[in-house]
């Protein structure tokens, strides 16, 4: 198991170095100047070469990239002498749009993303695989046939039409909730709650058809296995055959798949917190897109693709556990 | 064992007579609703089994064998399968019983193994977890108990270094000593009724006769009535007291073992005694399969359910065999047969056909 965990990481961080080269090459391939975009109308030439200078847009390619990784690992000093700052490690660059660095720009938000994903998570797994398992186990029934209708119907549109649909009737027509505004967990957690639930909804309904459907199959094989004839066989009741013997293997399956989904959570974010408008990494990304702040972009898809990474290792190690079977390797 | 005497208490399958026999299966009819229709898998099957004693039950994939013995056991899902008659456990009707009643019973008074020891036990759980299990759901006993009882019955069934391997997880086995915990799961709170579903047809030769020889053991030390499926003769031939043929969900021969070996008198299992392999014919003699496949329980033929295969159908006269249902008929002392040729005529062909290697001992 040891040497496992070893294999795998050392694999991650070959493949997070990759991540990291392709990710600059890609921003610097981008048909904008960096250093044009750091200020804004009343530009002058002699400006935007300075910049270019303090930002080191000026070595090469590969320099630049040197730079960037050492950022990352021991901080760096933009410019020299008087006009010179420092970014404290982990230092994922600076955003002259923003006039902010990335480093700070993102922790600043990682609550917000943190707290839709987190919940949204638990909101699908939890809607999913409990109806997914009522839905096997009433097999044919109309419990069977309703939760399969309902999985259908939220699994066939689009996040953010949900979203706004969400917005418009809870929010703006019926008033159930109050317009969704950032609060801070630890200031106000009611507040936190109220506006958090809507975006949940807006990522997990999506989701938790899928999740219905995929548990609903997996259950029905699983309940098909000769081990739960066996365990029926021992007299066991039969809600023991299902708790002990028919979940737990049934449900292993659903591990890999969130293991994998997890890597789709900044898509629902952007879309979630566009619609909402809260401050979160989705959205920075996006306004970093179609405004080319090409150090926050640069920033988050790295900080994205190890979370990624980071979340599938997780999840091996996690159905190693579950299943005895995988821990031979 | 294998040969038992021809004055052998046998019980006659007649229906509604009472019986002392410890497991009595009353015609027993099993229906399944699918979407081409009605499917009946099991039609009209009585059998009684003695303490102690084995019977097997014997036919091809598909004869309705499996479904007889999950119908006693209350293994089919109630919702898709209709189960009319009677199988009575020591007096006590498993059809009529409650399911939690026969759930009570599942474990305790019966038990079942299976034909692949790999896929029924469960992947994610260690031998020891499986076997205490089944222990604490039956008796009120500490863990420390039930763990120690399990490894009592792992050394009884051969498993060597027992105590290392309760520990392990099924996939850590092989196949031979993954059977033997399944018969020790099965064996462990000493049921009087052990119904074995194609116990060694997963295993290899080599093995298959270990488990045998274990049943066979194990069966003498604590007289458990066994119920062997199987369609292996030579299984049979060791272990059986009294045998069932079954074909298309009918029973269509019964008899004690040496009736079934020695004094066949239907063609179905005459054709399953040639395909089985012998050592004591000639090397050059060739295996007679039995041609065609066994009928669609859709669409049963109308008359005799074996006379599209059947070779003696000509022995016949005019088309009863295509038109009429022959009855189960006595053909001897707990002998009896579902044939319309002629009892005699039966005697003749069966004495042509194995008269090399019936010899001295088929003559009546």
């Amino acid at each position: 198991m040891g040497g496992y965990i070893a294999r795998r990481v050392f694999t991650m961080t070959w493949m997070l170095v990759l991540l990291s080269m392709i990710v600059f090459v890609l921003f610097n391939a981008v048909p904008a100047d960096p250093a044009a975009l750091t200020c804004g109308k009343a530009c002058t030439p002699q400006v935007v070469e300075a910049n270019r200078e303090r930002l080191g847009l000026d070595k090469s390619l590969a320099e630049q990239y040197v730079d960037w990784v050492e950022g990352i690992f021991f901080g760096r000093t933009y410019g020299s002498g008087e006009a010179s700052f420092e970014c404290e490690a982990p230092c994922l660059g600076y955003s002259f749009l923003k006039r902010e660095e990335v480093t700070d720009l993102l922790v600043d938000r990682l609550p917000v993303t943190a707290s839709i994903a987190l919940g949204a998570v638990i909101l699908w797994l939890g809607l999913g695989v409990t109806s997914g398992v009522l839905a096997a186990l009433r097999r044919g029934q109309w419990q069977d046939k309703t939760i399969t209708a309902v999985a259908m119907f939220f699994y066939s549109f689009p996040t953010f039409f949900i979203g706004l649909v969400l917005l418009f009737f809870v929010v703006i027509r019926w008033g159930l909730l109050p317009y969704p505004s950032w609060i801070p967990f630890t200031e106000d957690p009611w507040g936190w709650f109220q506006t958090m639930i809507l975006p949940w909804f807006t990522i997990a309904l999506i989701n938790a058809g899928f999740y219905t459907r995929l548990t609903r199959s997996q259950m029905l094989e699983t309940l098909g296995e000769d081990y739960i004839r066996t365990a029926r066989s021992k007299g066991l009741p039969e809600r023991t055959v299902i708790r002990k013997h028919g979940l737990r293997a049934g449900l292993t399956p659903i591990v890999t798949a969130t293991g994998i989904d997890l890597a789709f959570l900044l898509g629902g974010a952007i879309v979630a917190e566009t619609i909402f408008t809260l401050p979160g990494i989705g959205k920075l990304f996006l306004d970093s897109a179609t405004t080319l702040d090409l150090p926050v972009l640069a920033a988050t898809t790295l900080v994205a693709g190890a979370f990624v990474l980071v979340a599938n290792l997780v999840v091996d190690l996690l159905y190693g556990v579950i299943d005895p079977r995988v821990r031979l390797r | 064992m294998s040969a038992v005497p021809f004055d052998a208490e046998v019980s006659p399958p007649v229906v509604g007579a009472p019986s002392s026999a410890f497991l009595d299966v009353r015609d027993l009819q099993v229906e399944f609703s699918t979407e081409d229709g009605v499917v009946r898998a099991v039609d009209g099957v009585s059998y009684t089994l003695q303490r102690g004693k084995t019977l097997a039950v014997v036919g091809e994939s598909g004869s309705g064998k499996s479904v007889t013995s999950n119908a006693v056991m209350g293994l089919l899902n109630p919702k898709q399968a209709r189960i009319t008659g009677q199988a009575l456990l020591d007096g006590e009707d498993l059809i009529s019983a409650s399911s939690e009643r026969v759930r009570e019973l599942r474990g305790s008074r019966m038990a079942m193994i299976f034909q692949d020891p790999l896929s029924s036990l469960h992947p994610f759980h260690t031998v020891g977890k499986q076997l205490v299990e089944a222990v604490r759901i039956k008796r009120d006993v500490s863990k420390a108990e039930a763990r120690a009882r399990s490894l009592e019955m792992l050394e009884r069934v051969g498993i060597p270094n027992a105590p290392a391997r309760i520990d392990d997880y099924p996939h850590q086995l092989s196949g031979g000593m993954r059977q033997r915990v399944m018969i020790a799961m099965a064996l462990i709170n000493d049921p009087e009724l052990l119904i074995a579903d194609e116990p060694t047809t997963a295993l290899d030769v080599t093995v298959q006769a270990q488990i045998i020889d274990l049943m066979r053991d194990l069966q003498s030390e604590f007289g458990t009535a066994i119920v062997l499926i199987t369609h292996d003769l030579g299984v049979v031939a060791d272990m059986a007291d009294d045998v069932v043929v079954m074909y298309g969900g009918r029973v269509v021969e019964t008899g004690a073992a040496h009736d079934i070996y020695y004094r066949s008198e239907m063609p179905y299992t005459w054709g399953l005694m040639s395909s089985v392999p012998r050592m004591d014919l000639g090397e050059n003699e060739r295996l007679i399969p039995i041609p065609g496949t066994p009928p669609s329980l859709l669409a049963m033929p109308p008359g005799c359910v074996f006379r599209p295969r059947c070779a003696y159908h000509t022995e016949v006269e005019g088309n009863r065999c295509d038109l009429e249902r022959p009855d189960l008929l006595a053909a001897g002392p707990g002998h009896a047969v579902r044939c319309h040729i002629d009892q005699s005529r039966r005697r003749e062909l069966a004495a042509e056909l194995f008269a090399e290697s019936w010899g001295v001992e088929g003559d009546r």
